[in-house]
């Protein structure tokens, strides 16, 4: 039987950990890669990193990391944040990312979701989707939530998927940060909108979300950032919580 | 002992090469090329493959004289091969993806689209599931049935004389995701991202 996902996200900029583990033992808590280290060695289905490097000169910095963690950790590795072109994806995919996910180009030019599943195949191309929610509906937006592209979020799932997306991310803007759960309408209707898988980002901030992210979401993966960090869960905790309400995990 | 990884421009290959120096350290020789002389002369083959069966099928045939190396290889001189994903599917007859293509043959069958059940299954099949030894493989020695292994796909390889299936996984249907056939091995999963498991998959092979 196919499991449920549990995808520890890591936000890197400058090729330093924003927030983290904050474990005493770290050499270096700073470091993407031996973050990366322990949550797959704490069973993580996969790993994500997300550059929020600012600055264009700083931008080769993960490079870097994507280089060395797929050296270290033998999971798939998911990477976004500033992917702009197919000339980005294929330099991630050189460096080790198994997976690249495409969010502000996707919706600028989505000849660039076509052009790179063409290319490398769709099982490395995820589209990540922020959404804001508008009355009844939920629109697309770009920049990091900031700029609102008036798109309606179901219509654009939908092509994503026809372009040739392998996954869709979906960030509900409304909740990330707040820690209060996923938006799991939006994640319910977006996936029985498509048929390709769709992983929930936005809003965990405890176990329950996680499980209500794929009961009542349809997710068939939840990314998570701050209940990782500093030690509050670990994955493997999630894990069996998880087990524990009858949804099917790896352990 | 030298492991060639085939090189053949079939996508992204570096988490394979990441995952076989791994286990190899020092003690054995991992070389990635395409170079027909270098294949050759090695002790055991990886064909890896990502994308379509056809753009995986068209790299191969881009390099003039790789398919009759690939062949004399692994046919001919019966020297071990690890096929992975499209590297596994392609060693059937015909494959239906895109387009109606022509294999290796090296193992009697066809690849086709899983059948999803009309949208009650999401594809591609991506994450980690079960796999069921039917049996005894040389690459899943130590490996515990039911393991977890990493997949991703949407196209599934029928084989016509089931025998050769050494696993499968429970998908739809029960999807075959391991062949072996004398020297020729293949699994439809990916060892080099499923952790520890498949790294003894990778370990087990390299020290056939």
């Amino acid at each position: 039987m196919l499991k449920n996902r549990i995808i520890p996200c890591l936000d890197v900029k400058n090729g330093r950990v924003v927030k983290g583990i904050n474990f005493v033992d770290l050499k270096d808590a700073g470091d993407p890669v031996e973050q990366a280290k322990i949550y797959s060695d704490g069973g993580a289905d996969e790993i994500c990193f997300l550059d929020i490097t600012a600055s264009n000169e700083n931008r080769d910095t993960i490079y870097d990391v994507v280089e060395r963690t797929s050296k270290k950790c033998f999971v798939p590795l998911t990477v976004g944040g500033g992917v702009r072109s197919i000339d980005d994806i294929n330099k991630l995919l050189n460096c080790g990312a198994d997976k690249v996910s495409i969010n502000t180009a996707a919706v600028e030019n989505p000849k660039v979701v076509l052009d790179s599943s063409k290319k490398f195949g769709s099982q490395c191309i995820v589209v990540a989707i922020d959404a804001k929610k508008n009355g009844d509906k939920w629109e697309v937006f770009t920049h990091g939530g900031r700029n609102n592209s008036g798109i309606d979020v179901l219509e654009y799932a939908k092509k994503m998927e026809d372009s040739g997306a392998g996954e869709l991310l979906v960030t509900s803007m409304d909740r990330d940060g707040t820690q209060i759960g996923y938006d799991v309408d939006l994640m319910n209707k977006i996936s029985s909108k498509v048929n390709i898988p769709l992983i929930a980002s936005g809003g965990v901030g405890n176990l329950d979300h996680l499980v209500d992210g794929i009961k009542l979401g349809n997710a068939s993966a939840v990314l998570a950032a701050s209940i990782f960090h500093y030690g509050k869960h670990s994955v493997r905790e999630a894990k069996e919580y998880l087990d524990s309400k009858g949804i099917p995990v790896r352990i | 002992m030298k492991v060639t990884i085939v090189d053949y421009n079939s996508g992204n290959i570096s988490s394979v090469i990441n995952s076989f120096e791994e286990v190899a350290k020092d003690k054995v020789n991992i070389e990635v090329t395409s170079d027909l002389g270098k294949i050759k002369s090695s002790d055991k083959l990886v064909l890896p493959g990502q994308g379509s069966f056809k753009s995986c099928v068209d790299a191969l045939n881009n390099i003039d004289g790789l398919t009759e190396t690939l062949n004399e290889f692994a046919i001919n001189n019966e020297k071990p091969l690890l096929g992975i994903c499209v590297g596994l599917q392609m060693f059937a007859d015909i494959g239906y993806e895109e387009t109606e293509t022509k294999g290796l043959g090296w193992i009697s069958g066809k690849v086709s689209k899983i059948d999803n059940q009309g949208g009650k299954f999401k594809l591609p099949h991506i994450g980690w599931n079960q796999v069921n030894f039917v049996k005894d493989s040389k690459i899943f020695k130590n490996i515990e049935n039911n393991s977890h292994m990493y997949f991703v796909h949407s196209y599934e390889f029928i084989p016509e004389d089931k025998n050769v299936i050494s696993a499968t996984t429970d998908y739809c249907s029960n999807l075959v995701c391991s062949v072996e056939k004398d020297n020729i091995f293949g699994t439809q999963f990916h060892p080099e991202k499923s952790d520890k498991m498949g790294l003894k998959i990778i370990d087990n092979f390299i020290n056939l």
